[in-house]
């Protein structure tokens, strides 16, 4: 690992609030992105002449279509309820960084050029001008939040920063000040059909490879089909899964879940994304050409039903948004749910007794769960509320022997984001991305001392890759961070499957330690 | 005084009213063109109103997230809606029995609202974060409502003012027939306070009090599979594709 040129927070025993260090973060932003990015999305190359009245008419525009963002920049009291609720400010001890504060650089330029007050006494009410400055400091902290709404728990008001900082970005890039990393990837992800801009051939040869791995390691022929017509099921799976560690052995596990089950299946070479970052810069139209990707790909297909695999914001986008951007899925079979998580249908199998996992098979791990952000606080699994609390869990424990919870401040719905989520996930915010992971190593440093936790499980591609990154800054190794269904692989005993002997020797072992 | 007073009393009363009629009536035609609710999020309508009933009644969010700002915000808020309820006495003849029934918790509420202020204002001062996060407004709301409930209380538990005189002047403001106003000074600061609050309601960061009913990640029923939900603007642009 490169040695660090920021130092790295340090974990102590106990959470604890930071004393303010003003500035702490002003030197970082991320790249901004390129005329050919900017213009493929429909939006200026560069900063245009007259952003600042650009900036403010955009400002109103999205005050007029978001009820959110108007009731947001209005409600405000300034109590301090959120204060020490966001990771990156924990990580950072930018006061910034406060989601308050966070908000109040938006809010003090909306109070100026659209309330009475703001208007008459800017001083008064911290109402201020749209200058240079502000429109930096938007660039800089805007995109130092990963939009992962845990200041919006705590609110009394439900003032939740992601609105606001979606929008903000949203008026960066309409006067030609976007952000690389998204805005190439969503360029990619619409015209390729996924965010890495994996093409067709590249996929089949992924898909054949991992077919022969199965294989090797089971003796049984598990497929991986891609675009073939008039399966029941279309998965989606965030792109990340068809090369990165570990998200490739959670693809795996997929796979065999749909085998073992005897579900038709295949994913598609058109819309090969799950993950959507037209979230992640606010913008509908761009959100919704995505979808509609979906929806061709299982119009093409004649699928019955969409399945996504494990991506944190990629579910809350097809989860909460799916329907509204490219539905209605009336041409699906009605007796799923649209669209449908990876861990509903093997929950499902689960209960229903259709898979045989074996969890000795998972004896060399002790476990922990991380709730991914967009997940836990944005989105439901099964019928019930909280269902996507519960459903991983029950995933995990019925394929491991040893599951422990990470303390209750920094699960479920006061989950910590992984530090990397929004739109962040790149090396020029690897600063950033390194200190707002602290809050989720302070809990799971915790269950590792007095849990003996050896490993940490998560269901978003983003979460996957951001904690291989930066374990090592923290004393983990890289593949201490695995895929929920990953476990399930390493735990489902195919019907036929031929192990190694050296597998069963482990498990014998084992068994006979525990 | 009588006809000042009762002059602003009108103008104060028409902004409070028109003000917040005004911001309501932008609340309810903005559209909100996504689901948005925040965990845990209800998957009925009842389940809505549950939450939203203990948001507004316990502050169920805030004392999730700090019980110094619950303890202190929850004092100030419900001393002052028994004060307030209390004050229907000079605005009803004959007095509601309730209102009867208020009086003496509604007079020691007035305490309850004035340490809960207070202990806000020294958060404020005191906690660096929410010092950083302050604008001179935000202090000056916290003065101008402990200088409308420390007048109050004075005139309670110190020094009254002739409260029949006042009554009568109340009761006919109310048919449009303005009578004698008593002059005392700690009254005529108490009212102006009053007068200055109602009027500035609708511009300041009291529109959280309507506000709170209107955000997203509190009113929305979690049922985005089930039932579709679309903006007006949202499908003027599906059809233009």
């Amino acid at each position: 690992m490169a040695a660090a040129k920021f130092d790295v927070p340090e974990l102590k025993e106990y959470p604890i609030i930071p004393k303010l260090q003003k500035d702490a973060m002003a030197h970082s932003a991320p790249y901004v992105a390129k005329e050919q990015f900017q213009t493929q999305l429909g939006y200026p190359g560069e900063l245009v002449d007259n952003w600042q009245q650009v900036a403010i008419d955009k400002m109103g525009e999205l005050t007029e279509k978001y009820r959110s963002l108007q009731v947001f920049l209005d409600s405000c009291v300034k109590c301090g309820a959120c204060t020490d609720k966001c990771h990156y400010y924990l990580g950072t001890t930018d006061p910034k960084n406060m989601p308050v504060a966070r908000q109040d650089l938006f809010r003090k330029v909306y109070r100026r050029y659209y309330t009475l007050a703001g208007k008459l006494v800017p001083k008064l009410v911290g109402a201020e001008d749209l200058t240079e400055e502000v429109l930096d400091d938007w660039y800089t902290y805007f995109h130092q939040c990963s939009q992962c709404r845990r200041c919006s728990v705590y609110c009394p008001y439900g003032i939740d920063t992601a609105e606001i900082s979606m929008a903000a970005r949203e008026v960066m890039d309409a006067v030609g000040k976007g952000q690389k990393y998204c805005n190439e990837i969503i360029g990619k992800a619409q015209t390729l059909g996924n965010n890495l801009g994996l093409p067709e051939p590249a996929l089949i040869d992924t898909l054949e490879g991992l077919e022969e791995d199965i294989e090797d390691e089971t003796g049984v022929q598990v497929k991986m089909p891609l675009d073939v017509k008039g399966a029941d099921v279309l998965l989606i799976t965030p792109s990340a899964d068809f090369f990165a560690e570990p998200h490739i052995d959670g693809l795996i596990g997929y796979a065999k879940v749909f085998h073992e089950a005897g579900i038709s299946w295949t994913m598609s070479s058109y819309a090969s994304e799950a993950a959507n970052f037209g979230m992640f810069i606010g913008s509908y139209e761009n959100m919704q050409k995505l979808a509609l990707r979906i929806r061709q790909a299982a119009l093409d297909l004649g699928v019955k039903r969409i399945v996504f695999g494990e991506c944190g914001h990629a579910w809350r986008v097809a989860y909460s948004f799916l329907n509204t951007l490219a539905g209605p899925f009336d041409f699906l079979d009605s007796n799923y749910p649209v669209p449908q998580h990876i861990c509903e249908v093997t929950h499902g199998l689960i209960q229903d007794g259709k898979l045989n996992l074996d969890k000795s098979r998972n004896d060399h791990m002790v476990l922990t769960y991380h709730d991914s952000c967009n997940v836990a606080r944005a989105s439901r699994m099964g019928d019930t509320a909280g269902g996507q609390f519960t459903i991983p869990r029950d995933i995990i424990k019925a394929s491991c022997n040893h599951f422990y919870d990470m303390p209750e401040h920094a699960i479920k719905e006061g989950t910590y984001c992984c530090g990397g989520g929004g739109g962040l996930l790149t090396d020029d915010l690897i600063e950033l991305r390194v200190k707002g992971a602290m809050p989720r190593m302070q809990a799971l440093k915790q269950v590792t001392e007095q849990n003996g936790v050896t490993h940490m499980a998560a269901i978003c591609a983003i979460c996957k890759s951001q904690f291989s990154k930066v374990f090592p800054y923290y004393d983990f190794q890289m593949d201490q961070i695995v895929s929920v269904h990953q476990l399930v692989s390493n735990a489902i005993v195919l019907t036929g499957q031929t192990d190694g002997d050296s597998d069963d020797e482990d498990s014998k072992d084992a068994e006979e330690a525990a | 005084m009588s006809i000042l007073f009762a002059i602003l009393f009108y103008a104060a009363t028409a902004i409070l009213v028109f003000g917040l009629a005004y911001r309501i009536r932008k609340y309810i035609k903005t559209p909100a063109p996504l689901k948005i609710p925040t965990t845990p999020a209800p998957t009925s309508t009842p389940g809505v109103a549950f939450r939203m009933i203990k948001e507004i009644t316990i502050f169920e969010s805030l004392f999730k997230s700090n019980k110094w700002i619950w303890l202190f915000g929850w004092l100030f808020h419900f001393g002052m809606l028994l004060v307030l309820l209390r004050h229907l006495r000079y605005f009803t003849d004959p007095v509601w029995w309730w209102v009867s029934l208020l009086q003496p918790f509604g007079k020691y509420a007035s305490i309850a609202m004035l340490v809960g202020l207070g202990g806000l204002l020294l958060r404020r001062i005191v906690v660096d974060r929410v010092r950083y996060i302050s604008a001179p407004s935000d202090y000056l709301m916290l003065l101008l409502i402990i200088g409308i409930g420390a007048t109050g209380a004075l005139m309670t538990f110190v020094t009254h003012t002739d409260i029949v005189t006042l009554k009568s002047y109340m009761l006919g403001l109310m048919v449009f027939d303005i009578r004698t106003m008593p002059t005392d000074t700690i009254l005529v600061i108490h009212l102006s306070l009053v007068i200055l609050l109602m009027a500035i309601f609708p511009i300041s960061k009291l529109l959280h009090a309507p506000g709170v009913f209107f955000s997203p990640t509190r009113n929305q029923v979690d049922n985005p599979r089930e039932k579709r939900h679309i903006s007006a603007w949202a499908i003027k642009l599906e059809s233009s594709k």
